[in-house]
């Protein structure tokens, strides 16, 4: 059974239909890939499933449990975390900081134990530093521990942003175009550390993306959309064929 | 930077904290029994002054939301400690127009059970504001708030049997001496800077930054909100209550939006987000408005004899202001913390550019 799935997923703005009857499934352990021209919907999607905007019809299934208008906090409870495709770190914070944000999520400890350092607390603390640094080396920026995050070099902060909804413990992974304005050479290095942390964290991971290159290279199933409609649905070698997606990206 | 031996240094800043403690508590010993009744009154004020601010910052500097109604908070507080301490028979005596109403007419507690009464009203009405106030944010968070003080000093002038309207209360016990006022200062800050440096206080930190992304991290940004909003509220009711009896004689006129306002320039000045900078501002603050009193008076300068212009020390107050933004625009000290280990940075630094080569050790 799939871990995400939607049903028949609508979005209205107004007048204006964002998207239709969208049917999505995801499977456990899946590496699955969005894409379509600017304006199809994509980045509604991930908004729909992560909470940000409440659907004006259809489901949205996680793990057995319907989740459809559920708040952004809970789902990343449950597990669900995303990245943002204008990058949105804590600037001001170091890069430590914004890891260690992503764990307060999982915290036990009440505000008095925090304010009283009591044990839990303490405990919690130590426990999160800890894991914080060694995802930090991870992802390779331990040297940047302590700089703030908005200095980070773009390409990094791409990083810092994934790091930082892994600290969250996510079962599936939200990647909202993460190749965005990264080079050849980066997107390739890119794609490595995808697959990396996908197997490292048992993740499931769903991909915005506009670089074909990518998705063509990461994802094993595709689904594109073309003004809030889904034209075609398949594994990558067939999507490259399809005489629709052909038409949505090149034109007639 | 050099690296320095870690294992000590727990101890070592324990050691120095523990030292300023005993510093500031033989300075308060000093201050009861040699300083003058003005001097004392300063002091107190200062203390009020550190309290409101530190619990300002951190909901306006920390978590970055522009709340206008610390004045309504402090309002209740004051009211509720002082309706506590007076007896029954200077109730009477107050309330001449309207009898105070029953209950509270015969009522009469310890200044401390009234001051965390006042804490306790004010959280009260932050549960009851709270929810309304964070549905919104930005511009409209700050008219809300706005909104809410003025609805309290309104409610207040008009509530005549509860609050003697705008005849206010008079001849209030002062209990508000150096060591409630310092006392109440340095728990406050303790608890706030405890706070922000948790894990809660990341949180918070990470709503000013980007609310959209902390709330992806899985933060409940109204529940992490609500809790800072509580807590100032809290200190404001305190340092509400200290303040009823430092002067002694309230009324709706003292807590205007003007007060809100001081606490602003206070934390702008400071540093958003700097529970130092807060302090450092409400001391320099409290204390520059009342020496420039000097320059109101007449004085004699090289033969001239210039009369007192009254008025004249808030213009050179709004002129510290100006330089103040004008050189360092996020305040004196931006969003940094004192620490030892700054401290001993800064010392050293200056102790190497004294001697030059005798700074490396």
């Amino acid at each position: 059974m799939a871990l995400l799935h939607t049903e028949h997923l609508e979005m209205r703005f107004g007048g204006l239909s964002a998207l239709e009857d969208l049917n999505l499934a995801v499977p456990a352990g899946g590496l699955y890939g969005l894409i379509g021209p600017n304006g199809a919907g994509k980045t509604t999607v991930f908004n729909l499933i992560s909470g940000f905007l409440k659907p004006t019809g259809g489901l949205i299934v996680w793990d057995g449990r319907e989740i459809t208008g559920e708040a952004p906090h809970r789902l990343t409870d449950w597990g669900i975390a995303r990245t943002f495709q204008n990058i949105r770190l804590f600037g001001e914070l170091s890069v430590l900081d914004n890891v260690l944000v992503g764990f307060h999520c999982r915290s036990r400890a009440t505000w008095g134990e925090a304010v009283l350092r009591l044990p839990r607390y303490r405990r919690e603390e130590l426990d999160r530093r800890s894991r914080g640094l060694a995802l930090l080396e991870e992802v390779g920026l331990a040297e940047a521990a302590d700089q703030p995050a908005g200095k980070l070099p773009y390409g990094h902060q791409r990083r810092l942003e994934i790091a930082r909804a892994l600290a969250t413990g996510p079962r599936c992974l939200l990647l909202d175009e993460p190749a965005a304005g990264l080079n050849p050479q980066e997107t390739g290095e890119l794609i490595l550390f995808i697959r990396d942390i996908k197997d490292r964290y048992n993740l499931t991971i769903l991909v915005i993306e506009h670089n074909l290159r990518l998705v063509m290279g990461l994802c094993q199933h595709l689904t594109v959309l073309d003004h809030g409609l889904t034209i075609a649905a398949g594994p990558p070698a067939d999507i490259r064929k399809h005489p629709e997606v052909i038409r949505a990206y090149l034109g007639k | 930077m050099a690296t320095q031996p870690q294992r000590s240094k727990p101890i070592r800043t324990s050691y120095l904290t523990l030292t300023a403690l005993v510093l500031l508590f033989l300075l308060l010993w000093g201050g009861t029994h040699w300083a003058d009744e003005y001097q004392v009154r300063l002091l107190n004020n200062v203390a009020i002054f550190i309290t409101l601010a530190v619990a300002y910052n951190l909901i306006n500097g920390v978590c970055g939301q522009l709340h206008l109604g610390p004045n309504a908070f402090i309002t209740l507080g004051a009211y509720t400690a002082a309706l506590l301490t007076m007896t029954p028979a200077e109730k009477t005596l107050n309330f001449l127009v309207t009898p105070l109403y029953w209950p509270l007419s015969q009522v009469s507690l310890p200044f401390p059970a009234a001051l965390l009464a006042g804490g306790l009203v004010a959280v009260a009405f932050g549960l009851l504001t709270g929810f309304p106030v964070f549905r919104v944010r930005g511009d409209y968070l700050a008219i809300v708030t706005l909104g809410f003080g003025e609805v309290v000093r309104v409610l207040a002038n008009n509530l005549q049997g509860l609050t003697n309207g705008p005849l206010g209360l008079k001849g209030l016990y002062p209990y508000t001496n150096l060591w409630w006022s310092w006392g109440v200062a340095a728990a406050a800050t303790a608890v706030v800077a405890a706070l922000v440096n948790s894990s809660y206080g990341r949180a918070l930190n990470a709503i000013r930054e980007d609310e959209t992304a902390a709330r992806a991290m899985g933060i409940n940004t109204f529940r992490h909100l609500l809790g800072a909003y509580l807590l100032s509220a809290f200190f404001f009711g305190v340092g509400g209550g200290l303040l009823a009896h430092l002067i002694t004689t309230i009324s709706p006129s003292l807590f205007t939006f003007f007060l809100t306002f001081n606490l602003l320039i206070i934390i702008v000045v400071g540093g958003l987000g700097s529970t130092t900078g807060a302090i450092l501002a409400a001391a320099g603050f409290t204390l520059a408005g009342e020496w420039l009193r000097i320059v109101e008076e007449p004085a004699t300068l090289l033969g001239f004899t210039i009369p007192g212009i009254p008025g004249m020390r808030m213009v050179i107050l709004s002129l510290a202001l100006l330089l103040v933004i004008i050189f360092c625009r996020r305040g004196l000290m931006g969003r940094r913390e004192f620490s030892w280990a700054g401290l001993g940075r800064l010392l050293r630094r200056g102790a190497a550019g004294a001697a030059p080569g005798a700074g490396k050790i």
